[in-house]
């Protein structure tokens, strides 16, 4: 029995947007003074918005774990922006991009959202120009683009390398705007750790304050989540250190399920692990395969230099493989070829896990100069971590762990399960099906920040308008600040001997091993087994020093690691459930006999939604059967 | 590598603070600079002490966490590198290596090397923002800019609001942090409206709290990990000039 309700309007696909639109409920504007909002993360969607909530008047209380939102880990995306613009004149619509996202996230993600997604991400472009975002331009005067993987059209808008940045800080201007006319109230260096639900509406949060420690309530109308995706339960990803799923992991506790854990992608473009010390992978721009070529020697173990290895010793796989899309494959295929030449033995570097991306030719093209203008902070940011001058030496790349396509499940409204809670930009798994295409996220999070929000909270709080302010002092409150309280304690109590780094390290390798970006059965019940074993040991081991009123970054990192155990046995359980391979979900028994990934439809044409069952209690699936009326579905293929 | 830690100690903002020494003695030279302090927290927690609390967040050098004075010099020694970039390749066996927090003024000290810079946000909220409310945007081409104009606004914009320009500064001033945001959105078309009250009103703000003045020592430079040239700051005095001195009343009311 399905307990899910997605709530896709009726209607053409092209109108239910606008249609939706037409028929919600509004909040007048006296009334939306009287509305309280919380708002946990203020990254690319956050921060869009904090500052559209507020903009439209209503009362928003803004959370983030930095010091200031201008940090949210949407600082660091690097390629760009999608928009279907169609400034090229190449061909491009709306249409064209909602079937590149569907096809590239291998039929697993809703029509109706990704048709949205790409209809609104036209005026995201609009909005983030006007904002002052100084998108890279041609010179005419006009607004240039390139092409990105898994794509045949150029529709993606970027600032040089650093397009998460622009756009953030974008964002953020708009928020802080609101902060200074004190319709937004910012909440810095806050921990999210329970979400408080009063007669089945999600009315406020429990937060721990990062400096003093005091654990906090706040009450609202509604709580959005923003606060990004989960790939650092690898340990090692191209993600903030600090990135978490601790918020997401305790709305889910308290009833929101958590949809498609194991869609994770594992991005092909990351400088390669050294050495046991990493703290983590540092992304190069998949937009770097737009002119660099991958490539590893034919034979295996050839140790010369690569600029010694003629053209002929050379196997640029993916170009063998992938004639029509070459280098520009989608991530997950771009990865899993990768990973299958090292595997072989024909890897590079002292680990031989690597990979040479070359730009030596388009270097002798296009000029030295033409390279620069398009890379040049990511050439000094390879050249400074890795002494190697990517002008005159191949880059050496790896596969790492990226960006999560699962998250909180959401209806059409960006509603979880809870009501009242919403989930936006990474930390829902709405819009990129089993993989996520390059310069896909800045546009889902600025468009569901700056355009679905708004409408989806006016319509949820048109019913709430006579409702009054919630105190805190309610026995939900007691309640939810009594389980940060005890978790917290249990986890100063432990006083074992094993840091909590060590543990975060041993289930990263864990994840990456049985539940990376190849998996099958007997893996996975391993993983399961090794997790369910290294979370008891953590429970009895961990080392958490110092004080709780004090900055404790140690506690802040146990709380994360203790969901991540939690978490990382449900992505175990879903790669199990789900027996066909998926974009990034690859599943060794499932494969055609080229070795690509084989979707199920028959089986798995469905979102793998979870439901809590209280602690050590067996998660229960519930299935969302997806319909594809406006795409035809095919073998994902880019030969 | 034996390297020696001089370690700014500090429990709370209220609590009086010193330095520590501390000895790693097999520190690699395929570390960063923060696995080592990573390293050295480690073997802190395992001796049951407390480590040391830093700030750090992306590791990539684009999210202006980190911070550090490290032997003298914000973000430490080489050009155009946060302290996350920076490797101990930069330091040799034997090396005594010294750190603080910012120093400055401006932002007090949070615990140890971590410190509180909100006030770079408040100078932003007074002015660093165009206001463009969602909705009411134009189509993106219909504002032509040319591409020079474009990249110095871009070559303004890539500030990651760190605080080493300060925490340089001789005088503790803000200047070069004020004048990337108010050069790239004077050299920008959509920035133009507000570009008057917008000079005057951060650098207001700035004097408020408690930064020093600019006396072009050029410091802030010299150290900005993103290369933000001090060019910005004499368009931010002719913002300022432009903006005319009556604006300082309009901008404080």
């Amino acid at each position: 029995m399905t307990i899910l309700d997605s709530k896709i309007p009726a209607g053409p696909l092209a109108d239910k947007w606008a249609n939706h639109k037409n028929t919600v409920g509004l909040v007048n504007p006296a009334n939306r003074a009287k509305l309280d909002i919380i708002l946990v993360g203020t990254g690319l969607a956050g921060a869009a918005a904090a500052s559209t909530l507020g903009e439209l008047g209503y009362n928003v209380k803004a959370f983030c774990f930095q010091d200031t939102p201008r940090r949210a880990h949407s600082v660091a995306a690097q390629g760009g922006i999608n928009a279907a613009k169609n400034y090229k004149n190449d061909g491009d619509s709306i249409y064209r991009l909602f079937h590149d996202v569907i096809k590239g996230g291998d039929y697993r993600a809703r029509e109706a959202n990704v048709y949205r997604a790409a209809e609104v991400s036209n005026h995201t472009i609009d909005q983030l120009v006007a904002a002052g975002v100084p998108f890279a331009r041609e010179y005419s005067g006009y607004l240039d683009n390139r092409s990105f993987g898994g794509v045949q059209v150029s529709r993606t808008f970027y600032a040089r390398g650093q397009t998460g940045q622009q756009c953030l800080l974008g964002a953020y201007s708009g928020l802080i705007r609101q902060v200074a006319k004190g319709k937004v109230t910012m909440y810095p260096r806050r921990d999210m750790l329970e979400v408080v639900v009063v007669d089945g509406e999600a009315r406020g949060i429990i937060t721990r304050n990062l400096v003093t420690g005091e654990i906090e309530r706040h009450s609202g109308h509604a709580v959005i989540l923003a606060t990004g995706g989960y790939g650092t339960i690898y340990y090692l990803s191209t993600l903030a250190v600090g990135s978490n799923a601790t918020a997401a992991w305790a709305a889910h506790r308290k009833g929101a399920l958590f949809a498609n854990p194991s869609f994770v992608q594992i991005h092909p473009t990351s400088l390669p692990q050294l050495n046991d010390y990493q703290a983590k992978l540092t992304l190069m721009s998949e937009s770097l395969r737009n002119d660099g070529r991958i490539w590893v020697p034919k034979e295996a173990g050839d140790k010369r230099h690569p600029n010694s290895i003629p053209e002929d010793e050379r196997d640029y796989y993916l170009e063998r493989r992938y004639p029509a899309f070459g280098n520009l494959v989608p991530r997950d295929v771009a990865s899993r070829a990768a990973k299958e030449r090292c595997d072989a033995g024909y890897g590079v570097g002292d680990t031989g896990l690597s990979v040479y991306l070359d730009f030596s030719g388009a270097i002798e093209k296009q000029g030295k100069k033409a390279i620069e203008a398009k890379y040049g902070n990511l050439f000094e940011m390879y050249n400074k971590l890795t002494d190697i001058d990517p002008y005159e030496d191949p880059m050496r790349i790896y596969p790492a762990g990226h960006y999560t396509m699962g998250g909180l499940w959401v209806d059409y409204n960006l509603m979880t399960t809870v009501p009242g809670l919403f989930s936006i930009g990474e930390s829902n798994f709405s819009d990129h099906g089993a993989n996520r295409l390059g310069a896909g996220s800045l546009m889902q999070c600025a468009g569901e920040g700056y355009f679905i929000t708004p409408v989806a909270i006016g319509d949820y709080l048109s019913e709430r308008i006579k409702t009054p302010r919630m105190p805190v002092d309610g026995p939900e409150f007691d309640a939810a600040e009594r389980d940060a309280r005890d978790r917290l304690d249990r986890l100063m109590a432990v006083n074992g001997k094993q840091t909590v780094t060590a543990f975060h390290k041993r289930l990263g390798r864990i994840m990456w091993d049985d539940c990376g970006m190849v998996r099958n059965e007997a893996g996975l019940e391993q993983a399961l087994s090794s997790i369910t074993e290294l979370k008891e040991e953590f429970w009895s081991d961990v080392k958490v020093p110092g004080r709780q009123d004090r900055v404790n970054q140690e506690l802040e990192k146990a709380v994360r690691v203790a969901d991540f155990l939690e978490l990382g046995q449900l992505m175990s359980r879903d790669a199990l459930a789900r027996k066909e391979s998926c974009g990034a979900h690859f599943r060794e028994e499932s494969q055609t006999p080229e070795g690509e990934a084989q979707r199920i439809d028959s089986e798995y044409s469905y979102v793998a939604a979870w439901e809590y069952q209280g602690e050590g209690g067996e998660h229960v699936l519930h299935k969302e059967p997806l319909k594809f009326e406006n795409v035809e579905i095919k073998e994902r293929s880019y030969k | 590598m034996r390297i020696q830690l001089k370690i700014w100690r500090q429990e709370t903002a209220t609590h009086k603070g010193g330095f520590v020494t501390h000895v790693l003695d097999d520190v690699s030279r395929e570390m960063s600079f923060l696995e080592m302090l990573d390293y050295l927290n480690t073997t802190l927690i395992e001796r049951g002490e407390e480590p040391v609390v830093f700030e750090h967040d992306c590791r990539e050098g684009i999210c202006g966490c980190c911070s550090l004075y490290i032997n003298g010099r914000p973000h430490g020694p080489g050009k155009e590198t946060t302290t996350c970039e920076l490797r101990m390749t930069k330091f040799a066996d034997g090396d005594t290596i010294v750190i603080e927090p910012w120093r400055s003024k401006a932002f007090p000290v949070i615990r140890d090397l971590m410190v509180d810079r909100t006030a770079l946000d408040q100078i932003l909220q007074a002015g660093g923002f165009i206001s463009a409310n969602t909705g009411a945007a134009p189509e993106a081409n219909s504002i032509p800019i040319s591409k020079e104009r474009s990249d110095e606004a871009f070559d303004a914009a890539v500030c990651i609001g760190c605080g080493s320009c300060t925490a340089a500064c001789p005088n503790g001033s803000v200047m070069l942090f004020v004048a990337a945001k108010v050069s790239q959105l004077a050299l920008l078309p959509q920035g133009q409206p507000e570009a008057k009250r917008r000079a005057w009103a951060m650098m207001a703000k700035a004097d408020e709290l408690g930064f020093g003045a600019c006396s072009n020592t050029a410091a802030c430079e010299a150290e900005c990990p993103k290369g933000i040239d001090i060019g910005h700051i004499a368009r931010l005095n002719r913002e300022l000039f432009r903006g005319g001195f009556g604006s300082l009343a309009t901008a404080a009311s």
